[in-house]
């Protein structure tokens, strides 16, 4: 007994070493399962209030940009508005008992990151404001990626440029689906794997969201096709996607509640007995 | 003693907040990144309490991990150093650590150069190791290594000629 107890004072240090080490590569190990990396995040309240700060004050340097990107989507909303012929007493009014597939809340981001390879965004709503695992996050030009972790007041989102991260995606001319990853190579790019060799692919196209999922609502657009290949096996394209999202310069996003979501997951896992 | 812990203390704070704030947020040439705050690894006194002084690197790397949402690539990297640091030190200073008497500020600027070089490069090795988790991608690794030390060495070297206080 004697002698273990001076093993462990003469290597205290090294002990002390390989204790924190193995510490710290276990929180590195957690962080490449989703919906496990709780432990080590931005969202707790000293970490969410500090970027909250900053962020109140660099708001300021992008409102005129902000405004540019708003009065774009306006537009686009009004031509969507006065081009489809409906008459005017059908357009929807507002009335609580028309069922609502999905719904959208806005927020605002707090911290950005797009150099790693595991990048996340951190926003400053959190489950006081209805925000929980497994939301879809846009912008009115293409995906951000999907909420993962929430604190009462901050929420962290796994950025599309994250190689944790796969979404179900599909062409927009036909329904041919995919997933979509990331290569790490360059924040403008990620690529859509395993689309059917028997697709119409075209440099040009556009890729979409696919709606196979219960997190985003079908025809999310995402981005363009840029370049593409057969892959080794040669059965699948690999299709390299321009993103029409800049992913380095992200203000304000629009979280997606799929009020069905439940129901769907009740459905595809029954309960085994 | 206890203003030195006071300064320590200061040091710790300010060293995390412009590496979460300011550094983390350069992206130069889009993925090129400083990790300027280790130099509170490198110029901690020579003579300590190495237990002390390992847990204080421990902390430190968590705290920008907290913050850059890593995981614990960081606070991996920076407990790694810390202790490695006594054979980078007797490598890089030789007599003069043996006696005890290393003071950065008064070191050659060659030697001292050899001593930030290795302990960073280890440093950026392991963290980015650790990050990308794929020996598949050890080209990516050595290049994000390789640029990001440049970087960081600069940067530290600027900021010790910066703050040092002139012998006079």
């Amino acid at each position: 007994m004697q002698q273990i107890i001076n093993f462990v004072i003469r290597n205290k240090t090294f002990l002390l070493f390989l204790l924190l080490f193995s510490l710290s590569l276990a929180f590195t190990i957690q962080t490449h399962s989703y919906h496990k990396s709780k432990f080590i995040s931005s969202t707790n309240f000293l970490t969410g209030g500090i970027y909250d700060a900053t962020n109140n004050i660099k708001q300021y340097f992008n409102l005129k940009e902000q405004n540019k990107v708003l009065i774009e989507e306006n537009k686009q909303l009004k031509s969507i508005l006065y081009n489809t012929n409906i008459p005017n007493e059908s357009i929807p009014q507002l009335d609580s008992t028309i069922h609502k597939n999905f719904e959208f809340t806005t927020a605002t981001v707090i911290k950005n990151s797009y150099s790693s390879t595991k990048n996340y965004l951190t926003l400053d709503k959190g489950t006081s404001d209805d925000m929980k695992q497994d939301l879809g996050v846009i912008t009115s030009k293409g995906i951000v990626g999907i909420i993962d972790n929430s604190s009462q007041n901050y929420s962290r989102v796994i950025s599309i440029l994250n190689t944790k991260i796969r979404i179900n995606a599909q062409l927009k001319a036909s329904n041919h689906i995919g997933s979509l990853t990331w290569n790490t190579k360059s924040p403008e790019f990620v690529q859509l794997i395993d689309i059917s060799k028997f697709a119409p692919v075209k440099i040009g196209d556009t890729i979409i969201t696919g709606g196979q999922s219960s997190i985003f609502p079908k025809g999310i657009p995402i981005g363009t096709i840029d370049t593409f290949g057969l892959d080794i096996s040669g059965d699948t394209y690999t299709i390299n996607v321009k993103l029409f999202n800049d992913m380095t310069n992200i203000g304000f996003v629009y979280v997606i509640t799929n009020t069905d979501m439940e129901e769907i997951k009740l459905l595809e896992n029954p309960t085994d007995e | 003693m206890n203003s030195v812990a006071l300064k320590m203390a200061i040091q710790f704070m300010m060293l995390v907040l412009v590496q979460v704030l300011v550094f983390n947020n350069i992206n130069f040439l889009g993925y090129i990144n400083p990790y300027a705050y280790i130099i509170f690894i490198i110029l901690f006194p020579v003579k300590n309490n190495r237990t002390l002084f390992i847990f204080l690197s421990f902390l430190l790397g968590l705290c920008v991990d907290l913050f850059s949402d890593s995981g614990g690539v960081n606070a991996g990297a920076c407990v790694f150093i810390a202790f490695i640091r006594p054979p980078v030190l007797k490598f890089s200073f030789g007599m003069i650590y043996e006696h005890q008497t290393v003071k950065f500020a008064q070191t050659e600027l060659g030697n001292r150069l050899i001593y930030f070089a290795i302990l960073i490069v280890i440093h950026h090795f392991v963290m980015f190791s650790l990050e990308i988790f794929n020996m598949s991608d050890i080209i990516l690794i050595l290049q994000k290594t390789l640029f990001s030390s440049i970087f960081t060495i600069l940067l530290c070297l600027l900021i010790t000629v910066l703050f040092s206080k002139k012998p006079r």
